[in-house]
């Protein structure tokens, strides 16, 4: 299929349409509107559902409710406003709902600014809502990515029974680049025997519900649900590396950070530095063996952050301190220049760690 | 001889965990009768809240989905736009409704959303042991209102149909209550209608139904249902806020 | 001619039913004690109820079956 020419939040929705989604709900923030935009125009050409939510709970419950019918749905937003959604997050994690959520993250806390952030890493991957949950993050790098990786969240999420959550950041929605777009998918959709689709009068009915009030009961749930993510740990894990077999600097990063990294490292290589890169693009489950099988040849690691140093703490666990990792970052809607990287790889290479 | 009461086909047989002469069972029944009656069991979906409602989840026998607190109107919404050709249901307490869900009410009710809503108005939180509502009187004692609802400090009941009525969208509102039988003859009557608005594809119907709560108001069932009387209905009329349709026909 | 049936241990003794009957009568067994610990309700005179379901109108539990 020819290439065509799109916004990345663009192609986050065109992929989620290609990919079964006919339900969107949304609420306008800044800088993931387009995504709501698209669909507003599109799902109503296809018999889908385009809604303008009256708040971001509401759009996440809006979700919950298709989710519950068995359907393909999905909503977006940025920073402050997936904030509003973890109430939401967490009912669809405790119901073991499927949906897809879309974070183009923008700088914090609070209000704070409308620029490119990473600084909701913690959110997405830890909790982000009340109680014992993971979503399944993934962290595209490009337009293509904002494409692949939509089409890659349903399945998961349809596979898993769980949300799964696209963590995108404002220069990767707002840019334009060529991609190739997934085709129309047909078939292969995962059976739903647990949607509340009416009884139809041929079976007990089927409830959707987070609430167990016999604690032995929200144990065994809790265990259930754990057992179903270690074989997410197992199985699906998503790394991309870059020059690694031989790099003594092992630069890790994600999304527009890792981008970013790359032209870095290539200057550093030019330079006789031998600088490789782990771009983690499941950011869970996060790979855990790729850093601990460089630990074992590199100096040590720069995380590369739009953060104040989030991801950091999932390097370190993962290397298990056996070498220095040290961190270059801007924040607030800033993104560390190549130079930047290039010197703290440089310095790196000099043992300042 | 043949039966002319029985408990209706869209209840379980799970015993109800509601407190001796608690409305609520009455409701449940009458939202049961409704969809029996209709003979839309087999493609109804309802939304439970949170509240003492929270397990009606185990209690009606259509599919079931427990929302989370006053989210309901939003999950349903979710729910009709993925299914159109199902029946869904909302069953919210005032505290779900009028306080934490009152955004989700309101919007729902002005898209019009082919939905049924049932509303249950005790003018306390009974779940959580008696704490004010949005809907309790002033100078309703409670646990969080100890020396009676002072509307100086805390403000006024929200009177859900007169403030819904404002709205251009909605087609139905209606507010009834259950305290005894000629009104709960009236209530089934209004749920029906709720949902045969919906199966006509008229949009959103909202049911208040003026109901009770002996344990947190302190007073035995039937007091309960007498106070309803003498100071529930009275700053809760009861009757039709709006029909569109009717008023459209006319 | 009508016939009343009490799931005795279903009923929670709340007696809306004995407040609901037209004809007084129902009333609650209070020597009797069900499986929940209620008194449960019962009609006292069979013959005379004209099965108008006033009582089971008014029961929040679904304890009476009324035919007639």
């Amino acid at each position: 299929m020819a290439k065509v020419l799109m916004k990345g939040n663009e192609a986050i929705a065109e992929s989620a349409i290609r990919s079964g989604c006919r339900h969107y709900f949304g609420y306008p923030i800044t800088p993931q509107t387009e995504v709501a935009a698209y669909m507003a125009k599109r799902m109503p050409k296809i018999g889908g559902t385009f809604l303008q939510a009256e708040s971001e709970i509401s759009a996440i419950n809006m979700v919950y409710g298709v989710s519950s019918a068995g359907k393909r749905v999905m909503t977006s937003s940025s920073s402050p406003g997936v904030s509003l959604k973890q109430e939401g997050i967490s009912y669809l994690a405790g119901s073991d709902l499927p949906a897809l959520i879309v974070n183009v993250q923008r700088g914090g806390p609070g209000l704070g600014g409308i620029q490119p952030s990473q600084s909701d890493y913690f959110q997405a991957t830890k909790g982000g809502g009340h109680g014992d949950y993971r979503l399944i993050v993934l962290a595209p790098a490009s337009v293509q990515e904002m494409a692949d990786l939509t089409s890659k969240a349903f399945d998961l999420a349809d596979k898993y029974r769980m949300p799964a959550m696209l963590l995108a950041d404002g220069t990767i929605g707002q840019m334009m680049e060529p991609v190739e777009l997934p085709e129309e998918k047909t078939d292969g959709f995962v059976e739903k025997p647990w949607a509340v689709t009416g009884t139809g009068g041929k079976r007990e009915h089927n409830i959707i519900n987070s609430l167990y009030l016999v604690p032995e009961e929200l144990e065994k749930k809790n265990l259930e649900r754990y057992e179903r993510y270690k074989l997410v740990e197992q199985n699906e894990v998503m790394v991309e590396e870059y020059l690694t077999d031989d790099a003594d600097i092992c630069v890790v990063a994600f999304g527009i950070a890792a981008r970013v990294s790359k032209n870095a490292i290539n200057a550093a290589r030019a330079k006789g530095i031998k600088a490789g890169l782990i771009r983690p693009i499941t950011l869970w489950p996060f790979p855990k063996d790729a850093i601990k099988k460089a630990a074992e040849k590199v100096k040590g690691f720069i995380s590369v952050e739009l953060s104040m140093g989030q991801m950091i703490e999932d390097i370190r666990l993962a290397e298990e301190c056996r070498k220095p990792v040290v961190l270059c970052n801007r924040v607030g809607g800033m993104i560390p220049s190549p130079d930047e990287v290039l010197s703290a790889i440089e310095k790196a290479e000099g043992g300042e760690f | 001889m043949a039966v002319v009461f029985s408990k209706p086909k869209a209840l379980t047989d799970a015993p109800l965990h509601y407190c001796p002469g608690c409305t609520h069972g009455i409701i449940h029944r009458l939202v049961a009768e409704a969809i029996d009656s209709l003979g839309i069991l087999d493609r109804t979906v309802g939304v439970a809240p949170v509240g003492c409602a929270v397990m009606s989840y185990d209690y009606f026998s259509c599919d079931m989905v427990e929302a989370a607190h006053g989210r309901a109107p939003a999950v349903a919404t979710g729910l009709k736009r993925a299914m159109p050709d199902r029946i869904i249901f909302t069953y919210q307490g005032d505290g779900d409704l009028a306080s934490i869900g009152m955004a989700e009410t309101v919007h729902a009710a002005t898209r019009n959303e082919n939905i049924t809503v049932i509303f249950v108005n005790n003018a306390i939180y009974g779940m959580t042991g008696g704490q004010m509502a949005p809907t309790s009187l002033p100078g309703q004692v409670t646990q969080t209102s100890p020396y009676g609802r002072d509307v100086k400090t805390v403000g006024y009941p929200i009177k859900v149909c007169e403030l819904l009525s404002g709205l251009d969208a909605p087609e139905y509102i209606e507010r009834v209550a259950v305290n005894n039988v000629k009104n709960v003859m009236k209530a089934k009557k209004a749920i029906k209608k709720a949902f045969q608005n919906q199966i006509e594809g008229k949009g959103f119907s909202l049911i208040e139904v003026v109901s009770s709560c002996p344990t947190n108001w302190g007073m035995t069932p039937q007091k309960a249902l007498d106070w309803v009387e003498s100071d529930m209905i009275p700053y809760y009329p009861l009757g039709v806020y709006r029909d569109k349709s009717a008023k459209e026909a006319e | 001619m009508a016939k009343l049936t009490f799931l005795k241990d279903v009923c929670k003794g709340c007696g809306l039913c004995v407040n609901a009957c037209p004809l007084g009568l129902i009333v609650l067994e209070k020597d009797k004690i069900n499986k929940k610990g209620h008194s449960p309700a019962g009609i006292t005179d069979e013959s005379k109820c004209v099965g108008c379901a006033s009582c089971a109108m008014m029961c929040p539990d679904c304890v009476i079956t009324v035919e007639k």
